[in-house]
């Protein structure tokens, strides 16, 4: 069925009656070409992009819960691409790309905004290095302006410009960055999968990777055993026990990343803000919630949830750069499971077992890359080398040092990024 | 969330830093090996459960200690001062 | 319409105040709420999605209707449930969500599309032309979306935070939390008792029950005075306890001046409750019943009618009727005929229900559908006889209760399903230490909810230690809580479950046709749950609708995942102190006031504040400041506070051996007297920071680090200390703000120190890097003979409570010799002159190699960072390594940030061969100059590079040059 104004049109005249399911629940087959592990955002893109540019549509997507369970689902819909590290440049350009035609390759409203982000800066020093960022990004082909201090208060007036504790100097402010309906992403790219022909079997979680020889030739699951060429592993949060079903101890520490959202507001934050004194980051969903989050709670966790003292920062951060929300209150908390790596960048790459790839590694920058991660592994998968926009995400980088992407500065203590 | 620290009793998650997995403890020597120093550096059990890792009581005494903990349910089984913990 | 000689609201203490500019009057006691149904106001709000005209719907703070804006400016306050905000004199409401008024609502013409406006149908349109989303189609949905808006100003309220300990905290007020405080706090244990309301007693308010002889309130009354006479209790009234976190942390929030006009108290404080044991009784919400225009004003939960009835001596109708599938809606017809109203009917869904004397019982019947869009005038009756019509202007509608067991879930818990009540109980253990007692964990009579009450006391007693005290329970209704299913009424029409997100029975059927079959999915695919209430008032009967209609039963559908915080908390609370400048601490330098008399602009270096320059007569600019100061400084003598550096302070006979081990060069060769600039990577083989360390002693060492790092830096050598090497015997303190230290730098600084100090210092004994004790005018102080700024110069420092004083003296010196105070600014240009590293360059993710200083890394002794600093990535020629930058093409501007080219490449990122990190305009040497890392830079001397930075419009031909620019042999720093 293809989504359509007048689709909607339609069915409103007739009862709403020919509604039909946005994917199908397969039992699963004995063996595919492909095995996804993992329905989140990056697991359902990988599926869509294997079916729709490499053709390969005996594809099973095996996720032990619902789709889009996971990160995709808890997260702050922030969607941008302006890194500064080789790497990370190319491929959160690539992923951006992905994004503004994503409506129109999948048919279905993700509801992609472009809003506009603005990274604040409250220091000479800061300043530099948001220009360094600034013009990693204008090399790269994307869009970056650099504000003032007079030109964050033209489009932000509503911060505390006047007693505040570390003033605004300026703002590195990106103006196809934006938001995204993070659930959409998850639901869209599993109707455009399953419309390509791939199984999305729900409720299967995967217990064995089977290895014969050095090569993967299927999984066990709670559903059964299932044969497969070629398994991807993309199940962020959880990296560490689905590699170690294949032997494999990786450079990941799950954490616990917390975000929040208010009751319904009046249109009041038009841009996506972020104060990185504060670790701070905000924007209102269409709804009218304002969506915001801050650092992780730092301990390793699997609770996805969070503790006060966390929460009380994000707050405090808030208050001090937009007194404004004062008395936005906030009706939930959530707290997602992030794969913290030790230079704050993704892995896309092979694994010492032959036909077995995995993509993790996304630490709580996960939600725009979904595209490009989803693109990216299924070139790997399909082509057996890597997407040219995602060369750098290798795993050995760490044991041999090239090419590390540390854009925080802060190495290789898994937390600190 | 609230850690025993063995010098102070029970204090608020406020008053300390986390830095991660207890291996830390374990460095290799130097010429252990291009692998092990890898391992020691980046690699980590990670494990969805009782895990050992080490914070510093920055508001407080001073003290490294090694908290048992579990990942899942963060309930604190335990803590040692780092020093007798390797 | 109030009624005679009910409820507990001061009839003496008559209250005005407006709704939407309208003048009404209440009493004291009276919530906005009970005070708009005693004024005959129904319509109060409209729906999220189509606007619908709404009404009160219940009597707590799970209101998902009557939400109102309160106040105006920089107070106003958006969404603020009238079911809770007490009544105060003069309070001005405003009704939200509507244009041009409550009652003419534009966007109400939306209901009128609402077959097109089913559960997600956003996701299938708006998506041609594509620009047409930021453009056209998104504006316009924010714009309908949203309830009440934020003022857009500065938050003016105050708020506070607060910790507070007991040994048991007890959650609730009603027969259940008062029995569990009063048998805790008997046996002498610290009881918190937390009450959402600002009256405690639970639903013993709003009931007629008695208890122990006399009604119910009575009693909680006197046991309420008994509490408040003891000193290890303390009452907490209007604090709704928020969430359940770790180790027995529970966050609260205490609403502390929302009905006191104008207080000059805090508005709100949340709290941090560390408790050894709690006790959650909650008590538990009516749910409504889902049937066609359920959602019209005037339709409310039983239990809101009968409370409004009981506690306020309201009734919200004149003909009120009652549907119910379950025993308690007898309770509302039976206490409003007590009351004088009149009840219609009372319509009970099951065939097997009581009798009730004095009211119409119509038995296995259901209402179907609801007349009166602004305020309910009839409602239809289904029988087996068929339908008929009832003129009734308020339905009290009772489809069961379910317990209020949200913070048991806080901890990923699930509660599990009883049939016996249809509804979700907690499971033991859920959260450690809080157990759940009376109908929040599914125990509906008085009597149960008082005996449970009580045996959670004793049981906590027993875990933390005490005897229990004696304690009766009182006697009281035990009734049997009947119930026969009744989720949503057949038939055609939409029947509301979510009432503010416009969620109906429809769009949960029309979810699990499109496949949102998981209980997560159909939430976030039809809205339903995610209004203000968070599904309080419906997600059980979502998900029942679901279970149904996925053929699966209620338990196997499973619940949605309960979250923090139980009711909105607002930012301003949970952030309280941060507004202004509360953030983060300021630090303050000894100097800071001399600087600021000097009318030096103070900037923040990191939690500090350091003078920008000092402003001279006739100075229009920094500019011209800076470049005096520089010049001062190389010609005469310059004064500099580096108290902000971090000092620590090392101590013990195996402190120089540690040292070694932390550092990449040698300290243990270090003589007594003499100071060494030192090194220190982190263990994956990058820089972590650098700076002089002087020995001072034997075993007594001064490290001195960046003011950024100090913290971290104290933190990295405990770590090495007590976890990699225990054994060796070795102390660290932190010494930063004992000492102010003083740069006394530039040729004739050894003129001013000689006069002040009382001995002048002996040349032979002060070659450069010598450090030792001196004294001035009598202070034992530390001298240190080391150089930032490239030129002969001295570091002083004393104790803090000197630091005043003498920097007035060194400035007043400094004058006298032609010199004087210098800046951050001064002090950045001197430090880039000479090649000198700050965060700029060592940012975290370069090495020892890429910044020059490869050999500091000693061939003899390990070290923090050695092993893995020789990775092969690490010491790759062709990294971005430190070189010195000079602009020397028609462009003489160079820019930190840019990034750098080979002449003839095109700027993008294939080419990019490394970036600027400092910059200066130098006096001394009459040009710019740069720092930058530059791919194998050190090879690329006296080459040409390209200096290109997009967003600022500047691109200059650059000369490679050495990273010292200015004295490279160091002559004048050593002489």
């Amino acid at each position: 069925m293809r989504f359509s104004a007048l689709r909607i049109l339609k069915e409103g005249l007739t009862g709403n009656k020919g509604w039909t399911p946005h994917w199908r629940d397969p039992a699963p087959k004995p063996a595919y070409d492909v095995i996804v592990i993992g329905g989140g955002g990056h697991g359902l893109a990988t599926a869509f992009y294997l079916a729709a540019e490499h053709g390969l549509t005996n594809v099973a997507v095996l996720e032990k819960g619902y789709i889009g369970g996971g990160n995709v689902g808890r997260n702050t819909t922030i969607v941008r691409a302006n890194y500064n590290m080789p790497g990370n440049s190319e491929f959160y350009s690539h992923s951006l790309k992905l994004w503004e035609g994503l409506e129109e390759s999948l048919n279905y409203n993700v509801m992609h905004s472009q809003r506009g982000v603005i990274n604040l800066f409250h220091s000479d020093g800061q300043r530099d290095y948001a220009a360094r960022r600034a013009n990693s990004m204008i090399n790269q082909g994307d869009d970056a302006i650099l504000l003032d201090r007079e030109g964050v208060r033209r489009m932000v007036p509503y911060l505390d410009f006047e007693n505040v504790r570390f003033p605004v100097y300026g703002g590195l402010y990106h103006p196809r960055g934006g938001t995204a309906r993070h659930d959409a992403v998850a639901w869209g790219y599993a109707r455009g999968a399953d419309m390509r022909g791939v199984d999305i079997i729900q409720n299967c979680e995967v217990t064995g990777i089977d290895v014969e020889n050095g090569r993967v030739t299927g999984v066990q699951t709670t559903r059964g055993a299932i044969k497969a060429k070629k398994v991807g592993i993309v199940v962020a949060g959880r990296s560490g026990q689905v590699a170690a079903l294949a032997g494999m101890r990786l450079p990941i520490e799950s954490h616990v990343l917390q975000a929040f959202v208010t009751e319904g507001l009046k249109p009041c934050i038009d841009q996506v803000i972020t104060f990185g004194m504060g670790h701070f980051y905000i924007s209102q969903s269409d709804k009218g919630g304002l969506v915001f989050g801050g650092d992780l709670d730092m301990y390793a966790s699997y609770a996805a949830r969070g503790n006060l003292p966390l929460v009380e920062h994000v707050m405090e951060a808030g208050m001090t750069l937009m007194p404004m929300i004062g008395k936005a209150r906030v009706l939930r908390s959530w707290g997602g499971i992030m794969d913290m790596s030790p230079d704050g960048s993704p892995i896309i790459d092979k694994t010492h077992i032959d036909g077995l790839y995995l993509d993790c590694g996304w630490c709580y920058g996960g939600f725009k890359a979904v595209p490009g991660s989803g693109n990216c592994f299924a070139h790997l998968i399909a082509q057996d080398r890597p997407h040219p926009a995602a060369t750098r995400f290798r795993l050995d980088r760490f044991r041999t040092g090239v090419g590390l992407m540390d854009e925080e500065g802060t190495g290789s203590q898994h937390n600190l990024h | 969330m609230r850690l025993p620290c063995p010098i102070c009793g029970e204090r608020d998650r406020r008053e300390f830093y986390y830095r991660g997995a207890a291996l830390a403890l374990h460095r290799p020597d130097p010429d252990a090996g291009d692998e092990a120093w890898a391992d020691y550096v980046h690699l980590r059990d990670n494990p969805a459960g009782v895990t050992r890792d080490l914070w510093y009581h920055e508001g407080g005494c001073s003290a490294w200690i090694v908290v048992t903990r579990n990942t899942v349910t963060h309930e604190v089984l335990g803590a040692e001062l780092a020093e007798g913990a390797r | 319409m109030r009624l005679a000689n009910r409820g507990m609201v001061d009839r003496n203490a008559p209250v005005t105040f407006t709704f939407d500019g309208v003048g009404h009057s209440g009493f004291e006691g009276d919530t906005l709420a009970s005070a708009l149904l005693a004024n005959g106001v129904r319509l109060v709000g409209r729906s999220f999605k189509y606007h619908r005209p709404r009404g009160i719907l219940t009597a707590g703070s799970e209101e998902p209707n009557a939400l109102v804006t309160l106040g105006s400016g920089a107070r106003q306050d958006p969404n603020v449930r009238a079911t809770q905000q007490e009544l105060y004199e003069g309070l001005a409401a405003q009704s939200q969500n509507r244009w041009p008024s409550l009652d003419w609502d534009l966007l109400a013409l939306n209901d009128l599309a609402a077959p097109f406006f089913g559960a997600g149908f956003y996701y299938k349109t708006f998506m041609w032309p594509k620009a047409f989303w930021e453009k056209l189609y998104e504006p316009a949905i924010r714009r309908a979306a949203g309830l009440g808006a934020l003022s857009g100003l500065n938050n003016a309220d105050t708020y506070e935070r607060a910790f507070a300990f007991c040994d048991l905290l007890v959650i609730g007020s009603g027969p259940a939390g008062l029995m569990a405080a009063l048998g805790a706090a008997r046996a002498g244990a610290d009881v918190i008792l937390a009450e959402e309301d600002f009256r405690m007693g639970g639903r013993l308010l709003a009931e007629t029950h008695e208890v122990d002889g006399k009604p119910g309130h009575l009693w909680a009354a006197g046991l309420l005075d008994e509490l408040a006479s003891m000193d290890n209790v303390r009452l907490m009234t209007r604090t709704t306890v928020t969430g359940a976190y770790d180790q027995g942390t529970y966050g609260a929030l205490e609403r502390v001046s929302h009905h006191v006009p104008r207080s000059r108290a805090p508005l709100e404080c949340f709290w941090r409750i560390v408790a050894k044991r709690a006790i959650l009784a909650a008590g538990a919400l009516e749910r409504p019943v889902a049937f066609r225009n359920n959602d019209r004003p005037g339709i409310m939960t039983a239990s809101a009618v009968r409370a409004y009835a009981n506690r306020w001596g309201v009734s919200p109708g004149k003909a009120v009727s009652v549907f119910t599938n379950n025993d308690d809606g007898y309770r509302t017809a039976r206490d409003l005929v007590a009351a004088g109203v009149h009840v219609a009917a009372l319509i009970d869904s099951r065939h097997d229900g009581p009798d009730l004397p004095g009211v119409h019982v119509i038995k296995g019947a259901q209402v179907c559908d609801a007349a009166g869009r602004k305020g309910l005038e009839s409602i239809t009756i289904r029988t087996h006889r068929g339908e008929e019509k009832l003129l009734t202007d308020c339905l009290a509608m009772s489809g069961g209760w379910n317990p209020t067991l949200h913070l048991t879930c806080h901890m990923n818990g699930r509660p599990a399903w009883r049939e016996d009540i249809q509804g979700f109980a907690p499971v033991p253990g859920m959260i450690p230490g809080l157990q759940a007692v009376g109908a929040c964990n599914g125990s509906f009579s008085t009597a149960a909810c008082l005996r449970e009450g009580a045996e959670a006391a004793e049981d906590a007693l027993e875990a933390l230690g005490f005897k229990p005290a004696a304690l009766e329970l009182p006697q009281a209704e035990d009734d049997p809580f009947r119930i026969a299913p009744l989720w949503s009424v057949e038939g055609k029409g939409r029947a509301w479950l979510d009432f503010q997100n416009d969620v109906t029975v429809k769009d949960v059927k029309q979810a699990a046709v499109e496949n949102f079959r998981s209980v997560e999915h159909m939430k976030r695919y039809t809205t339903q749950g995610m209004a203000t209430d968070q599904g309080k008032n419906s997600n059980v009967a979502a998900l029942a609708v679901l279970a149904d209609v996925t053929g699966r039963a209620i338990p196997e559908t499973g619940t949605t995942t309960f979250r923090p915080p139980f009711v909105p908390v607002s930012i301003a609370a949970m952030g309280a102190g941060a507004q202004g400048k509360g953030f983060a601490p300021q630090r303050f330098t000894t100097s800071h006031k001399a600087s600021i008399e000097r009318g030096a602009p103070m900037i923040e270096a990191g939690l500090w504040y350091r003078p920008s320059y000092f402003p001279a007569p006739g100075e229009s600019n920094w500019r011209q400041a800076c470049d005096r100061e520089v010049k001062m400084v190389r010609e005469t003598v310059g004064i500099c506070d580096v108290s902000t550096l971090g000092k620590i302070d090392i101590q013990g006979p195996d402190a120089a051996a540690f040292l070694d081990f932390v550092y990449t060069n040698t300290f243990s060769t270090l003589k007594v007297g003499r100071t060494r600039y030192g090194l220190m990577l982190r263990e994956d083989g990058f820089v972590m920071d650098d700076g002089t360390c002087a020995r001072l002693g034997e075993t007594h060492f001064l490290m001195t680090t960046t003011t950024a790092a100090a913290g971290e830096v104290m933190r990295h050598l405990e770590f090495v200390h007590q976890c990699l090497r225990p054994e060796l015997d070795v102390v660290f303190t932190s010494v930063t703000e004992q000492w102010a230290q003083f740069a006394v730098a530039g040729p004739k600084s050894r003129d001013l120190l000689d006069a002040l100090l009382d001995k002048p210092l002996n040349g032979p004994d002060w070659p450069f890097m010598a450090c030792g004790p001196v004294t001035v005018m009598g202070v034992k102080a530390r001298l240190f003979r080391i150089s930032f700024s490239g030129e002969h110069a001295y570091e002083l420092a004393v104790p803090a409570r000197y630091g005043d004083a003498l920097f007035r003296e060194l400035l007043a010196r400094a004058g006298a010799l032609g010199g004087g105070p210098y800046g951050m600014e001064a002090l950045n240009v001197l430090r880039i002159e000479k090649g000198f590293i700050t965060h700029s360059e060592i940012h975290g993710r370069t090495t020892a190699y890429d910044v020059g200083l490869g050999k500091m890394v000693s061939e003899k002794k390990d070290c923090i960072g050695k092993t893995m600093s020789e990775r092969d990535g690490l010491i790759d020629p062709m990294r971005e390594r430190l070189v010195g930058l000079k602009p020397v093409g028609a462009v003489k501007q160079v820019i930190a940030g840019a990034h750098l080219f080979e002449v003839d490449d095109a700027p993008v990122r294939e080419n990019d061969k490394g970036y600027v990190t400092s910059v200066c305009y130098s006096p001394t040497l009459g040009h710019m100059l740069a720092l930058a890392f530059l791919k194998n830079g050190p090879e690329r001397i006296g080459e040409r590079v390209k200096m290109v930075d997009h967003v600022r419009k500047i691109e200059a031909l650059c000369e490679v040059v050495h990273p010292i620019a200015f004295d490279p042999e160091g002559g004048r720093m050593r002489d």
